[in-house]
C-alpha cells in the first residue's frame, strides 16, 4: 500500500512572522520549527508565535508544517514564559500565526503523547487569556485539526486572510477522502451543501466563528500597505478582546453565528433552564 | 434516508414515555409516548430505504401483542426486523415497569 | 465473605454509564432525547439523527455534592463530536463554571468514548471541541475535572486532548486513548509506520495499562461499574497539578528521546513511569 503523499509545505507561516516581527525568530532553545518574536502592533509590544516547516527535523514525521511534540511543547512553554514575564505588568498581546497543515501522525508521536503535547499548548494559550493577554490567532495558511486546536483556536479573536490556502477543517481534504471513501470532488460538493464540511476560509466566515475575514491583502507576497492594514486588524482585534470576556463567549453572538450556529446557542440556552432542578 | 408512517388503532391510554435503544449500526432507537388522540402512531426514520412492507409487518406482528395509544418515533440504523422487534418489546415492557 | 458480580461498565450505552457514575436516585437527565435537539447536518447527508445527538447531560451527586456526568454514546456515529453533541458538553461545563465561580460546587465528569470530530460536521465540531477544551481549563482552577475513557471505541482526536486536560484520568485496560486513530495513521504513514490491524501493538502503544504506567493516564481499573464509581469519587479527592503544565519535564524527557532509536514501549514505562508527571 502506497503511503499518503505528505502536504505541500507552505512558506507562508514564515513570510508573515518575517513581516511582522521583522525577526526569522529562532528560539535559542527550542526547534526551528518553532518561532517566537517580539513585535509592535500599532503601539504595542507583542508577542507573535508561529511554527513553520523543517525539512531536517529530528522528527522525521514533522517535516512540513505540522504541529509535533516539540513543537507543541514549546509553543506551551513560549506562552507561558511571556505569562511570567508580564506578571507584574500589563498583559501583553500573544498573536498566534496559523499555518498548520495537521498534528503530526506518527508511531512515535502517539506513542510519547502527543495527545498531552497539544492539549498543554491549548492549555497555555487558555491560560494566558483567562490572565487576561489578548490572544489572536491569524490564519495565513493552513489551521487544521490537532494544530489548529493547539494553535490558534484558544485565541479571543480569529482573524484571517480571504486568500486561496488558508483553510480550516478537521481533517486533510485529502485523509478525508481516504477515511471516508469518497472523491475529491464529491468531499468538495459536500462542501458546498453542508457549509461547515467545507476547507475554505469564506464559508468558514459564515459560521460566525471569524472575527474577521481580511480581504484584499496579497497573502504570498504582501507590499507594506498589505502589512499596514493586516496590523491595523491586528491592533483592532487586540482592543476589541480587551474589552471583551476573557472567555469564548464571543464565537456564539455575531449575526453569522446566530445563523450557523443557531443549534449550539439553543443547547445552551435550554441546558440554562433546565440546570437547577424546578 | 427514508420516512414512513403508520397507524394502529388502541384502546388502551400510554401513561408515560420510555426510551430505549441507540441509533448504532445494526440498532436503533424508539422514543414512546403518550398519543394525542385514540389510536397509536409510528414515525419510523431509517438509514435503508425501500423495505416499507417489512416494517409494516414488524409493526403488526408488534400490535398484534400490543395495546397502547402511543406515539412512537424510531430513529433506525440499518437493523433486522428481529432486532426491531426487541426494541419494541423493551420499550413495552418499561412501560409495564 | 461477600460475593459481588462485577458489572461491566464498558457494555453500558451512555445512559446507563452517567446513572452508574451518579448516587442512586439523583440521576436527573438534561436535553434528553425527547427534547428532540438533534443534529441540523446529519439529514441532509442521509444519516439517522439520534435524538440525543450522542451525549447524554446528567445532574445529580457525587458522594453527596452536586455533579454533572457528560457521557458520550459510543455507539453513535462512534462517538464523534457534532454541533449539538459537542454543545451539550461545552454549554454543561460552562454552566458549571459559572457555579462555581458563583461558590455553588460542581463535580463534573467526562465519560469519553469518541474518535474526536465528526467529519460530517467538520468545522462545527472542532469549534465545539475547542470550547470544550477552554471550559475544562477554566473550570479545573476551582474543581477537580474526571474523565474516564473506558472502551471499546476509546478517546482519540481533538477529544483525546480533553482526556489530557484533565485533572485525573481513569481509563481500563481496554481503553485507548491517542491523538490519531491507527487506521489513520496507517493510512496517512504506511503500514510501515503502523499496522492498524495488529491489535497488541496498538495497545502495546495506546492503551490504558500503558498510558497508567508511562504516566499518561492517572488510574487504572477494572472494567466494574462500581469499582470505577469508586474511582471517580476517589478522584474528586485530588489535588495534583495537571499534566497539561509539567512543560519543562516532557521537553526534557523528549530532549533524552532519540526518534531514530525510539524506545520500545516497554522501555518507555521505565523511563517515564518512575517520574509521575504531577
Amino acid at each position: 500500500m502506497s503511503t499518503a503523499a505528505p502536504p505541500l509545505p507552505s512558506g507562508r507561516g514564515l513570510c508573515w512572522f518575517q513581516a511582522l516581527s521583522g525577526a526569522p525568530g529562532l528560539l535559542p532553545d527550542g526547534p526551528r520549527t518553532v518561532r517566537g518574536a517580539d513585535a509592535r502592533v500599532g503601539t504595542e509590544a507583542v508577542r507573535v508565535l508561529a511554527v513553520v516547516p523543517d525539512a531536517g527535523n529530528r522528527f522525521r514525521r514533522v517535516r512540513h508544517g505540522e504541529v509535533g511534540l516539540e513543537e507543541a511543547w514549546t509553543l506551551a512553554r513560549e506562552v507561558r514564559r511571556v505569562m511570567a514575564a508580564d506578571r507584574e505588568q500589563r498583559a501583553r498581546p500573544i498573536i498566534a500565526l496559523v499555518d498548520v497543515s495537521s498534528q503530526a501522525y506518527g508511531r512515535c508521536e502517539e506513542m510519547l503523547g502527543e495527545h498531552l503535547a497539544c492539549a498543554a499548548a491549548a492549555d497555555a494559550y487558555a491560560s494566558a487569556r483567562l490572565a487576561g493577554h489578548p490572544v489572536i490567532a491569524l490564519l495565513v495558511g493552513g489551521a487544521m485539526s490537532g494544530a489548529f486546536l493547539a494553535h490558534g483556536y484558544q485565541a479571543n479573536r480569529i482573524l484571517a486572510l480571504d486568500a486561496p490556502g488558508v483553510l480550516v477543517h478537521a481533517m486533510s481534504k485529502e485523509a478525508a477522502a481516504r477515511v471516508t471513501r469518497r472523491s475529491l470532488e464529491a468531499l468538495e460538493e459536500l462542501g458546498e451543501r453542508v457549509v461547515p464540511m467545507a476547507y475554505d476560509v469564506r464559508s468558514f466566515a459564515r459560521l460566525g466563528l471569524l472575527h474577521k475575514l481580511i480581504t484584499g491583502v496579497d497573502a504570498d507576497a504582501p507590499a507594506a500597505a498589505d502589512l499596514e492594514r493586516v496590523r491595523a486588524e491586528l491592533a483592532a482585534a487586540i482592543a476589541d478582546a480587551r474589552a471583551g470576556a476573557r472567555d469564548l463567549s464571543s464565537r456564539l453572538s455575531s449575526p453569522t453565528a446566530r445563523s450557523f450556529r443557531a443549534a449550539s446557542v439553543a443547547v445552551r440556552a435550554r441546558l440554562a433552564e433546565e440546570w437547577d432542578a424546578s | 434516508m427514508e420516512q414512513l408512517k403508520f397507524s394502529y388503532p388502541a384502546r388502551s391510554p400510554v401513561a408515560r414515555r420510555v426510551h430505549v435503544g441507540v441509533v448504532g449500526s445494526g440498532d436503533l432507537e424508539i422514543l414512546l409516548e403518550p398519543s394525542a388522540d385514540q389510536q397509536a402512531h409510528v414515525t419510523v426514520t431509517t438509514s435503508v430505504a425501500g423495505f416499507a412492507v417489512v416494517w409494516r409487518h414488524v409493526l403488526d406482528r408488534f400490535f398484534s401483542r400490543f395495546d397502547g395509544a402511543a406515539a412512537i418515533e424510531i430513529n433506525d440504523a440499518g437493523a433486522t426486523p428481529g432486532v426491531v422487534l426487541l426494541r419494541l418489546e423493551q420499550a413495552a415492557e418499561a412501560l409495564r415497569e | 465473605m461477600s460475593f459481588r458480580t462485577r458489572q461491566s461498565f464498558i457494555e453500558l450505552a451512555a445512559r446507563a454509564r452517567a446513572r452508574a457514575l451518579l448516587d442512586a436516585g439523583t440521576f436527573r437527565e438534561l436535553l434528553g432525547p425527547f427534547e428532540r435537539l438533534k443534529s441540523p447536518w446529519l439529514a441532509l447527508q442521509g444519516i439517522v439523527p439520534q435524538a440525543d445527538d450522542g451525549v447524554v447531560v446528567a445532574r445529580g451527586r457525587i458522594d453527596g455534592a452536586g455533579a454533572v456526568v457528560l457521557a458520550i454514546e459510543g455507539a453513535y456515529q462512534g462517538g464523534s463530536i457534532g454541533e449539538v453533541s459537542g454543545a451539550k458538553i461545552a454549554g454543561a461545563l460552562e454552566l458549571a463554571l459559572r457555579d462555581c465561580e458563583r461558590g455553588v460546587r460542581v463535580r463534573p465528569v467526562l465519560v469519553l468514548e469518541t474518535g474526536g470530530v465528526r467529519l460530517q460536521e467538520a468545522n462545527l465540531g472542532l469549534a465545539s471541541i475547542a470550547e470544550i477544551h477552554a471550559a475544562i481549563v477554566a473550570l479545573r482552577r476551582h474543581v477537580p475535572v474526571i474523565g474516564v475513557v473506558a472502551g471499546v471505541v476509546g478517546c482519540f482526536g481533538g477529544m483525546a486532548l480533553a482526556a489530557a486536560l484533565c485533572s485525573c484520568l481513569i481509563v481500563t485496560r481496554q481503553a485507548r486513548l491517542g491523538m490519531n486513530g491507527p487506521e489513520v495513521i496507517e493510512q496517512e504513514a504506511g503500514i510501515a509506520e503502523l499496522d492498524s490491524g495488529d491489535g497488541q501493538e496498538i495497545w502495546s502503544l495506546m492503551g490504558g495499562e500503558q498510558r497508567v504506567a508511562t504516566g499518561l493516564a492517572d488510574v487504572l481499573v477494572e472494567d466494574d461499574c462500581t469499582s470505577i464509581a469508586a474511582a471517580v469519587r476517589r478522584a474528586f479527592a485530588g489535588g495534583a497539578p495537571p499534566r497539561s503544565e509539567a512543560i519543562e519535564l516532557f521537553r526534557a524527557r523528549l530532549a533524552a528521546i532519540d526518534p531514530q532509536q525510539p524506545p520500545t514501549p516497554a522501555e518507555l514505562r521505565a523511563l517515564w513511569g518512575r517520574e509521575v508527571a504531577r
